[in-house]
């Protein structure tokens, strides 16, 4: 599943659908959901891609939550190689991570005893922290946290992640 | 069960190509209007804002305060101490380590 989904996120949800022994529909419409940011990120990347649109479509593979800052080469601009040469590394990353789980998943001591956990937002925190130089990100920061604290106890996983794109709009209204 | 898994993997194998395809082979090779660039420039922050509140306070649908939040406030300080991103990482893990093993 690392190998040919590579959404840590829609993985993951799989995972909790199917262990609390949900039905497989479930499971897709809840991975689906999760991966929809990928929606909004694709969108931002897409203007700076070129080429066919079998390229594009083969490119856009290469996408991350963490692309986003990684691959940025101007204010709305990504250089694609940038994109390819960011991700390639974690792709085998987290290929040979799921395998070295597998193999070894049942030595390692829980990972939520080593704080593993607490990895993943202290990393958005870093990427997202190098982009709140000007009002109109933080308003922008700041009305997408709104969102997605009021969505996670009303709507599935994953919505709150791409209801809070629409804080581009509050961003936009002070953006000078 | 077993079964179940590689349906799932399947279809998402197919969802997620045609998901991440979608803005690259829209709007692809074309210039945006600036209004366009100019909400594409906002979106970063939007969704990691997001993606941090959603990987700190939720337990599924419930909004929960844990070892991870614990984790994150003391991420925020390193941070603002311009603490390099390793150095951060670990600040938020051994944070949330330590809590854990004294609750």
């Amino acid at each position: 599943m690392s190998a040919i989904v590579f959404s840590g996120a829609a993985q993951f949800a799989v995972l909790a659908v199917l262990g609390a022994g949900g039905s497989v529909i479930t499971a897709i419409v809840a991975a689906t959901l999760v991966a929809s940011r990928f929606l909004a990120i694709g969108v931002a990347l897409g203007p700076s891609m070129r080429g066919g649109a079998v390229r594009r479509a083969l490119e856009g593979q290469a996408v991350v939550d963490a692309s986003l800052i990684l691959a940025r080469t101007g204010e709305a601009r990504y250089g694609v190689r940038r994109l390819i040469g960011a991700t390639l590394p974690q792709y085998l990353g987290w290929f040979a991570g799921t395998v070295g789980g597998v193999v070894a998943g049942e030595s390692i001591p829980d990972p939520e005893a080593l704080g593993l956990d607490a990895l993943f937002p202290a990393f958005f925190l870093v990427l997202v922290w190098t982009e709140l130089g000007d009002r109109a990100a933080r308003v922008t920061a700041i009305v997408a946290t709104l969102i997605a604290v009021v969505l996670i106890p009303i709507a599935p996983p994953g919505i709150p992640v791409i209801a809070a794109s629409l804080a581009v709009l509050a961003g936009r209204m002070v953006q000078r | 069960m077993k079964q179940d898994v590689w349906i799932v993997t399947g279809v998402m194998t197919v969802v997620c190509f045609a998901i991440k395809a979608v803005g690259p082979v829209a709007l692809g090779g074309r210039d945006l209007p600036r209004w366009g660039e100019r909400l594409i420039v906002l979106l970063p922050a939007a969704l990691l804002s997001a993606l941090v509140v959603v990987q700190t306070f939720a337990d599924g649908k419930a909004l929960v305060l844990d070892a991870r939040a614990a984790g994150l406030a003391a991420a925020m300080v390193a941070v603002a101490l311009k603490a390099s991103i390793l150095v951060v990482l670990l600040v938020a893990a051994g944070t949330a380590a330590g809590l854990r093993t004294l609750t």
